[in-house]
């Protein structure tokens, strides 16, 4: 096959385009520039999308002794990702970018341009597994290795895209065995740190990224009876679920933790409370996916909430335009805007959008 | 591999390999006073002495450089120190806005350095704009540190009018540099009828190494170094003088100019096969840079821009096929930036991103063209698929 890897500039994808080119395809390497925000490098290299993650890119091909390309694909990241995580925060909700990020440019942008190009696939770095399914229909796995397991961030592709998409560390058993292959190959990059940041927030600091593009808008932080408990600089910069940082004057009368229970961009209102609140038994999900026939009735599975979250058993049923899901027991801090993947064991069955959030009864 | 990249570098002709290594097994420093000091300056004074003569200039007046970014550094930062030292009223500095960025960002560095940098507009062949500069001279003729426009476009091929230039800015006491980086030993370059009053020239682009070139200044130029050290050259360039590199140079320029206006007709002649070859096979191609008939365009360099593609899956589609060429823009970190020499010429931002610069040089045969041509319809016709795909 004709395969395009996809170059971060970490070890992950070089790795997988090094298995890639062992597998005997016929492999190019593209960097993809995200960010339009380039500096030349951060503390420590972190992230993809410096001048140094690009340059560690083209080592790893000429290593690999493949060709190398850099691809700008940053007013597509702007108008899509960013655009996107700034108007769902502005917007009161818990976006994931990387979800984004794969739902719009990697399997979307770059793949659509890699087939035009008469590539095959798009191979990456993602610790996840492609297969087919008993029935020929592409299945999605969770990773060997559960710890790093990104199938989380991959569903969203849904079972058309999986079909073009390579995954050469699916089967790895851990992190470390990616490291010492990395190592034995020579690649420069078999040290260098994960990424943990937002790539497009050059310098790790989100919540400024969000006050520069979002501004300040100073508002009330009330209680669950509707009481002003302290003041705020903006909505936005409250997630569902969070406890640290919200610097109430008014303490609780019982003395306990509050919580975020609700961020209301409208009348630009913070609702707090105790932990007890924040109990969701189930949600609706918009814009689903589903890598099999969608289940008319409930149907029991395992639901993943965030990016290595732990899974709850639940039920999944579609509905009209998106699906119910319905939690065996009831989970917390489940924000509108964060996506919501439903397993079946390792296997993915239907990914969404959470929508609305079910509270349970007080 | 049929390589269309001649601008960016050209081929060494093996004559030149063979004279450079002869030299590099000579040992010692050229600014040494004892016997092997004194046979290794022997050789670069010769070459010195090559390199006037083939440039028509007198030995002294040519500065061997790193290149020609260390040229044009020297030439626009030496000027502006020089002139706005010796009066600081002189504080601007006109440029072409389609120069090389060697002279451009130099340029703008001084910006902030409290210089007032003026880029003069060009036609939409990428003409400068003579009009425009007399305005800026006349207006500012006590403020003006220097002048400086290139000779031959690197991107687009425009053969700008370097003596009219040089003739309106002399006029107002204003010297003036020119880049001809790209015009000597391709075009027949008279640089005393141009009468410019500093010219870059480099070794790489004519068929000698990378990493020498010179600075041609008028006996009596004013120029603060950039490089301080040794003070060799005139104590305008420090450095260990570099014997492999100028015995390169002088042996490359001779060799160049060697039976040029024949060359330049054969290079002509494909150039201009495969200029009409691409617009046969994709019609809506849009020529950058001045009609070849007009004969104010580089024999060497076709430029042509694909409306609907991006430069980045042309270079992929093409590479893949076996075809070397450029984009002929900067690129930061392997990003393509959109043109300034298109922008400038008036290219709109999009269509610009579909450019391509196809350059040919002493090793071009029609095969090479044909073997472009052939490939050219679909490789068009995918990329423009691609673009499709990539705006989503």
């Amino acid at each position: 096959m004709r395969v395009l890897a996809a170059l971060s500039g970490g070890v992950d994808s070089a790795v997988a385009a090094a298995r890639a080119v062992d597998a005997g395809h016929e492999v190019v390497g593209v960097h993809m520039a995200l960010s339009r925000d380039r500096g030349p490098g951060r503390e420590g290299g972190r992230g993809c999308c410096t001048i140094e993650d690009a340059s560690d890119a083209r080592r790893s091909a000429d290593l690999l002794g493949i060709p190398y390309y850099v691809w700008d694909l940053s007013e597509r990241f702007e108008q899509t990702v960013v655009a996107d995580f700034l108007s769902e925060y502005a917007a009161g909700r818990t976006p994931n970018p990387c979800v984004r990020c794969n739902e719009h440019i990697k399997f979307a942008t770059l793949l659509d341009k890699a087939l035009a190009l008469g590539f095959d696939a798009v191979a990456t770095g993602h610790y996840a597994r492609a297969t087919t399914g008993a029935d020929g229909t592409p299945a999605l796995l969770r990773a060997r290795d559960a710890a790093k397991d990104q199938s989380y961030v991959l569903a969203v592709m849904g079972p058309d895209r999986l079909a073009r998409a390579l995954f050469p560390l699916g089967e790895t058993d851990s992190k470390e065995e990616v490291r010492a292959e990395a190592a034995r190959r020579g690649l420069p990059v078999s040290t260098k740190p994960d990424s943990v940041d937002l790539c497009f927030v050059a310098d790790g600091d989100t919540q400024g990224f969000l006050r520069t593009h979002l501004g300040s808008e100073p508002g009330d932080v009330v209680d669950a009876d509707g009481a002003v408990v302290g003041r705020h600089d903006g909505a936005w910069a409250y997630t569902v679920g969070q406890r640290r940082g919200l610097r109430l004057g008014t303490p609780s009368p019982d003395g306990r933790p509050r919580y975020v229970l609700d961020v209301q961009p409208v009348t630009n209102t913070v609702v707090v409370g105790p932990a007890e609140l924040l109990g969701v038994e189930g949600l609706a999900g918009s814009d689903p996916v589903w890598f099999e026939e969608p289940a008319a009735d409930w149907r029991s599975c395992s639901a993943q909430l965030r990016a290595h979250g732990t899974p709850v058993a639940a039920r999944v049923r579609a509905t009209a335009d998106g699906i119910d899901v319905a939690f065996d027991a009831p989970v917390r801090g489940l924000a509108p805007g964060q996506s919501a993947v439903l397993y079946d064991g390792d296997r993915v069955i239907a990914q969404a959008t959470v929508d609305r959030t079910l509270r349970v009864a007080a | 591999m049929t390589y269309l990249d001649h601008a960016a570098t050209t081929p060494v002709d093996p004559r030149v390999i063979e004279a450079m290594t002869e030299q590099l097994a000579a040992v010692g420093n050229p600014s040494s006073a004892h016997g092997p000091g004194r046979a290794v300056r022997r050789s670069v004074e010769e070459s010195r002495e090559r390199i006037g003569a083939a440039l028509g200039v007198r030995p002294r007046d040519v500065l061997l450089t790193s290149g020609g970014t260390e040229a044009d550094n020297l030439a626009v930062k030496g000027l502006w120190w020089a002139r706005h030292g010796a009066d600081p009223r002189r504080t601007r500095v006109l440029v072409s806005a389609v120069e090389h960025h060697a002279v451009l960002d130099p340029a703008r560095w001084l910006a902030t350095q409290g210089a007032t940098v003026v880029e003069l507009p060009v036609d939409r062949v990428g003409r400068v704009d003579l009009a425009a500069l007399e305005v800026e001279l006349a207006g500012h003729p006590d403020r003006t540190a220097l002048v400086s426009v290139m000779a031959a476009n690197n991107e687009i091929g425009t053969l700008q009018p370097v003596g009219d230039v040089v003739a309106l800015a002399h006029a107002h006491g204003v010297p003036v540099h020119t880049d001809a980086v790209q015009a000597v030993g391709h075009v027949p370059a008279d640089l005393t009828a141009w009468g410019a009053d500093a010219v870059t020239v480099t070794a790489h682009k004519l068929g000698g190494p990378v990493g020498v070139g010179a600075l041609v200044a008028r006996r009596g130029l004013d120029l603060v170094p950039v490089l301080h050290g040794g003070g060799q050259e005139r104590d305008v360039r420090s450095g260990t003088l570099d014997a492999v590199g100028a015995v390169g140079f002088a042996l490359a320029l001779e060799l160049a100019l060697d039976g040029l206006p024949a060359e330049a007709a054969r290079v002509a002649a494909l150039r201009d096969r495969l200029i009409a070859g691409a617009r046969e096979l994709v019609p809506d191609a849009v020529l950058g840079g001045p009609e070849p008939a007009t004969g104010d365009r580089l024999p060497q360099n076709a430029h042509l821009v694909f409306p609907g593609c991006d430069g980045d899956s042309l270079l992929y589609l093409l590479d893949a096929r076996g075809i070397a060429c450029s984009t002929g823009s900067a690129c930061t970190a392997g990003v393509q930036q959109v043109s300034h020499v298109l922008t400038a010429c008036g290219v709109d931002e999009v269509l610009a991103r579909g450019a391509l610069r196809f350059s040919l040089g002493r090793t071009s045969t029609p095969e090479d063209v044909d073997a472009l041509l052939g490939v050219l319809p679909e490789v068009v016709d995918r990329a423009r698929a691609a673009g499709a795909a990539a705006a989503g």
